[in-house]
């Protein structure tokens, strides 16, 4: 767990040592998930190059970058969705909590690391049933109900749809299915949680309370999340990677890449110069 | 008006009322066979006709309740034996194959479709009819199910994979194995549409004569069991329509009434499940 001596690493970076965040006592960082020398193809195409990153455990960590950088997919690595895709390979390791997840069993691993998507995508099922899915493959001893509500709470949605339960998910705005499927991914009880774009459908009002949630549920699992928008990325995150056509060019501290990026490219991102 | 304009209206109203009178007759042949058969048929369509047997020859009244429950055996039959093996076919088809293999199925069971019934008569005949040395309900509906697989199969595959790939993701990110994500997700997100592929596939396969001639054969009587040869209804149909007695030939009337009838039901209970529900929107 306490394994990596370098919290974070990338390409001619060096390392931040301390957190950020002037809200915490600085504790030492704890690594939950390791990424070390990933390549990854497509086919015969390569879309990472030699990713190494290390992600803080019960810290958020942002990856952004422009369209096409490999951002989704260095994410979808991380739990092995990648896997969908038949002509995709990787090579290098991935480490949760220094074990190999490669060489673990996909669907154990996968409800460890769960994951939310760029577009809501409850199931055709009532939103109880959505939210009771994940314990219900996993065959949860606990009680049904308790367990949805929980998580219901977690995800702020509690509230607003505890009259509805039985309701088709369906019936509900984006915003709400989207903390939905943040819902069920964590009825699982994961100890990470990857995002992908959660906010890109969805209107501003909707945009905000997902992020105000994210820095809620930094207390429950570690979250990973890939995002198109750097003012998010600065609002949420404790660490922000920056990638760009398949390399990691500059990994710190959130506050750090915003204000004082050491890579010019990464100065040339943020500061709108492209992407 | 210049002649030219005057020519251009002319061509449209004309087009106009060609197109109507082609939609009309398209629709009126429904009608009108619907009208032939309850003129024909529809006095001999009473209790008598869906509670006894046949009257033997000269004899006025009787019924078909023989080839009524016939028909329903054999379709029985067809749908244990076509169903699965078409919709389990079909998830094999739509989730687990590759390129290559999904499109040589896919051909084989349009080609399989396309086959003459009464050459799939025959192949029922010598695959159970011959072995067994006699007609039965089962050759009958061996045969009836064969035609059932590629319609089952090829709408199951268009609606497994109309199933949005998000919902997919969605339930293997929470660590469901693949069968589970189909069995739980897929599967009940496409069951109305394969539902309503089952029932149209039954429709077609219940007014079938060709393959029914040498399986299920025929029988005045009832046929207990499975073993024995039975009437059906398309099959009573065709031998009352060709008899030379006017009482049978108002019977056949009122059998193809009943046969069209439960059609209709069916294509109707189809769209109605069709219809409700909220669907799965489109990614």
């Amino acid at each position: 767990m306490h394994a990596s001596a370098r919290p974070a690493v990338s390409v001619k970076i060096t390392p931040p040592v301390t957190t950020p965040s002037s809200r915490e006592a600085q504790a030492p960082l704890v690594m939950r998930m390791t990424v070390d020398k990933v390549n990854f193809f497509y086919g015969p195409k390569q879309v990472l190059f030699d990713i190494d990153l290390n992600i803080a455990a019960s810290k958020v960590t942002s990856l952004i970058g422009p369209s096409g950088c490999g951002k989704s997919t260095l994410l979808r690595t991380l739990n092995r969705m990648h896997e969908t895709v038949r002509s995709s390979r990787l090579e290098g390791q991935i480490l949760i909590d220094n074990q190999n997840i490669l060489a673990e069993d996909v669907t154990a691993l996968r409800r460890r690391v769960g994951m939310v998507f760029q577009r809501p995508n409850p199931f055709p099922k009532s939103i109880f049933e959505n939210v009771a899915y994940g314990l219900r493959i996993n065959g949860t001893k606990l009680s049904m109900s308790d367990a949805v509500e929980k998580s219901l709470r977690h995800a702020a949605l509690w509230d607003e749809v505890k009259d509805q339960l039985h309701k088709s998910a369906y019936e509900l705005s984006g915003g709400q299915q989207q903390r939905l499927c943040i819902a069920r991914a964590l009825a699982v009880e994961p100890e990470v949680l990857l995002l992908d774009e959660p906010c890109s459908a969805l209107d501003p009002i909707s945009t905000a309370k997902i992020e105000e949630l994210l820095v809620q549920l930094r207390d429950l699992c570690t979250i990973v999340i890939v995002t198109h928008n750097m003012q998010q990325a600065a609002r949420v995150s404790d660490f922000t990677a920056f990638l760009l056509t398949g390399q990691l060019i500059e990994f710190s501290p959130t506050p750090q890449l915003f204000t004082t990026p050491s890579d010019a490219r990464t100065e040339a991102y943020i500061t709108g110069r492209f992407g | 008006m210049s002649n030219r304009l005057r020519w251009r209206k002319f061509v449209s109203h004309f087009m106009l009322t060609l197109t109507g009178i082609c939609t009309f007759v398209a629709v009126a042949v429904l009608f009108f066979i619907l009208g032939y058969l309850v003129y024909h048929g529809g006095t001999s369509v009473n209790w008598n006709f869906f509670t006894k047997l046949p009257a033997p020859v000269g004899e006025a009244g009787g019924g078909m309740a023989n080839a009524i429950v016939g028909s329903g055996k054999l379709l029985l039959l067809a749908c244990l034996f076509g169903v699965p093996i078409g919709f389990f076919g079909a998830i094999y088809l739509a989730e687990f194959s590759g390129g290559t293999i999904a499109f040589i199925v896919r051909y084989a069971a349009d080609l399989l479709n396309g086959v003459p019934s009464i050459v799939i008569g025959i192949f029922a005949y010598s695959l159970v009819v011959l072995p067994f040395k006699h007609f039965s309900t089962l050759a009958g509906g061996v045969a009836l199910g064969l035609m059932m697989i590629p319609i089952t199969l090829r709408s199951t595959e268009e609606f497994l994979r109309a199933v949005p790939k998000s919902l997919r993701e969605g339930a293997m990110a929470l660590g469901a194995s693949k069968w589970r994500t189909i069995a739980s997700v897929v599967v009940p997100a496409a069951y109305r549409g394969i539902l309503t592929a089952v029932l149209l596939a039954f429709a077609r396969v219940a007014g079938e004569t060709a393959p029914l001639l040498f399986t299920a054969f025929g029988n005045r009587f009832w046929s207990p069991g499975w073993t024995q040869p039975t009437s059906s209804l398309p099959v009573m149909i065709f031998t009352y329509a060709i008899a030379p007695y006017e009482d049978w030939h108002r019977q056949a009337w009122a059998a193809g009434l009943v046969l069209l009838g439960l059609i209709l039901v069916i294509n109707i209970v189809a769209r109605v499940i069709l219809s409700r529900g909220v669907a799965v929107p489109r990614t």
